[in-house]
């Protein structure tokens, strides 16, 4: 499989599993503004996952399509990060989850978006940026207003970011296909966005009156296809409909 | 999604019972006129529209719930969008309706209280489960479309802030029964399994989309008041004549088989006779009997109670900053 495949699923497969446990959401949210913010969110991350998964199925040339690639792949194909993956606990669970990518997905998109080599993967990286450079702000300002809220808020704040930490190392993980990329001016080098990552979590951190984690462990496999427990249930509900009747048309 | 068998407060009055701001105001209803927010207005039409706009507002939230059931599990990435798009409109509207609620002197939390309490209902038909993704479509073309009969009707309501909101929330609704509609086109034209879980769909979602009107007139105890103040402006059954008369060619056309062997056209009514719903079902669900009554109120119950300590983080994140400003200045 080509460099440029394999970055489009892991762009495409973040969103997408992403995505979906945000819309595990819906109607049960702590209050009414933050189901129509999640079901947006959520919808905004399906939209870019047709963008990138298309292009994925495009570049490969088998004749794949976007819903192909997400409705008839298992697990090992899977190329997402483990960290979009892992449940969504306490509403506090899901912020920090959504503020810990975020704050990755972002600068990622504008980089891509100002500097990618390769068109169609700047002209989705600037469709989906306006986006997230939204759910970034909302989520910042959330952790900052809940880790400096309530001492229970705090808490589950900074339990949440416990729960979460080891799972970030994963983003700055580079591999060949990473290394290809980034010689090729298609993708950043991952490494090269980890200073800026380090900066804005510190400070949002700061701001909110969280502690940084002290665990440098790093928990990674998903971009290689080995994954957590959880994304077999995450595929078996999504999957559910094609998988069953392969013939029907939706 | 909106409101039936709203309670009205107070006893018809003739003209001559009515004090004078009571003339004045019912002249104003009579010519017309939209009431707003800051007009005099009668405390039962004040009471009384409190009741209908916020069991309309809950209906909108709950309604999250049977759709939401269905979004992990969406076929294509595109219903998924569709849908996720929809009933984030749904939670708008709720938004909308409780804003327009408050205008009228109660707060959203008093009536999200009200609702948890069972002394606030939402439409009976969120007490139907949806079991396979034919019922989506179907809610979509039914639900929406039943809705949409009484909401457009509710455009010319009395109360300003109430007919103002309808008149936006009109225009999503329609855009959801097309939407709706087209799943259902796909599932008609397909498989033999997705044909059976039109059908299905249809067979299992008819009655109790006749139920949304409310009982019938002859039975409806409170439509007479709430007639006289427009804020209902059209009778159950007149809603409900028309929407299976709008329906029923759109299942001819889709190859589905409305339940129903007493349907037939009418010519010289000019409409379809139809057998009415088991209206002990209807009495049945709203006394909370229903098939999914009890997960329904669990589910937003929790989403509250599990919720509180977001709520109150932010209260307290924003008493501090705002103590901070003061010691600043």
């Amino acid at each position: 499989m080509s460099a440029l495949v394999e970055f489009a699923l892991r762009m495409g497969d973040n969103t997408l599993v992403l995505g979906h446990r945000v819309s595990e959401w819906c109607g049960h949210a702590p209050v009414l503004e933050e189901d129509i913010a999640l079901a947006n969110t959520a919808l905004d991350l399906i939209g870019q996952t047709q963008m990138w998964l298309g292009l994925a199925g495009d570049l490969e040339g088998k004749g794949r399509t976007a819903d192909d690639l997400a409705y008839k792949r298992d697990v090992w194909d899977f190329r997402n990060l483990l960290l979009v993956e892992r449940p969504n606990g306490d509403f506090g669970q899901t912020l920090m989850r959504q503020f810990l990518f975020d704050a990755w997905h972002h600068p990622m998109l504008t980089w891509l978006s100002e500097n990618s080599k390769h068109e169609r993967v700047a002209d989705i990286a600037r469709k989906a940026e306006r986006e997230a450079a939204y759910h970034l702000e909302r989520s910042t300002d959330l952790i900052i207003r809940l880790g400096d809220g309530t001492d229970e808020s705090h808490r589950r704040m900074q339990d949440a970011l416990a729960y979460h930490w080891t799972y970030t190392g994963e983003m700055f993980e580079a591999d060949a296909v990473d290394r290809e990329l980034a010689d090729a001016g298609v993708a950043p080098d991952p490494a090269a966005m980890k200073p800026g990552w380090d900066a804005l979590v510190g400070d949002v951190l700061a701001e909110a009156t969280l502690e940084v984690p002290d665990n440098h462990f790093v928990h990674k496999g998903g971009r290689k296809g080995q994954h957590t427990e959880h994304l077999g249930h995450i595929l078996a509900a999504m999957q559910f409909l094609p998988r069953a009747y392969p013939d029907a048309r939706w | 999604m909106y409101a039936q068998m709203v309670k009205s407060t107070g006893t018809m009055k003739t003209r001559e019972e009515m004090d004078e701001r009571e003339r004045a105001f019912q002249d104003r209803i009579d010519a017309g006129e939209k009431i707003e927010p800051q007009d005099w207005m009668p405390e039962g039409y004040r009471k009384t529209l409190i009741r209908q706009i916020g069991q309309h507002a809950h209906s909108e939230i709950v309604g999250q719930l049977p759709e939401g059931n269905w979004i992990t599990r969406a076929p294509t990435l595109e219903r998924k969008a569709i849908l996720l798009a929809k009933v984030q409109d749904e939670a708008g509207h709720g938004l909308y309706l409780y804003c327009a609620a408050e205008t009228l002197g109660v707060s959203r939390d008093e009536m999200t209280e009200k609702l948890h309490d069972g002394k606030m209902k939402y439409s009976s038909i969120f007490n139907y489960p949806t079991l396979t993704w034919a019922d989506i479509g179907a809610v979509g073309w039914l639900v929406d479309g039943a809705a949409i009969m009484n909401q457009v009707a509710l455009q010319r309501t009395s109360y300003g802030p109430y007919s103002r909101a309808m008149v936006r929330i009109c225009k999503e609704e329609s855009f959801h029964q097309r939407q709706g509609y087209s799943i259902m086109m796909k599932m008609a034209s397909g498989t033999p399994e997705q044909k059976r879980m039109a059908q299905d769909a249809l067979d299992r979602l008819w009655y109790p989309s006749l139920m949304m009107f409310g009982p019938s007139d002859k039975d409806s105890v409170h439509s007479a008041q709430s007639m006289a103040w427009k804020i209902k402006v059209s009778t159950n059954d007149e809603l409900r004549q028309k929407f299976v008369d709008q329906t029923v060619p759109q299942a001819e056309y889709l190859g589905l088989t409305v339940p129903d062997e007493n349907l037939k056209w009418n010519e010289e009514k000019g409409g379809y006779d139809f057998s009415e719903p088991d209206w002990q079902e209807f009495h049945d669900v709203l006394a909370g009997n229903g098939p999914c009554n009890a997960d329904r109120m669990a589910a937003r119950r929790t989403a509250w109670e599990d919720g509180a300590w977001y709520r109150d983080g932010l209260v307290a994140h924003a008493n501090k900053r705002a103590a901070q400003r003061m010691a600043a200045e």
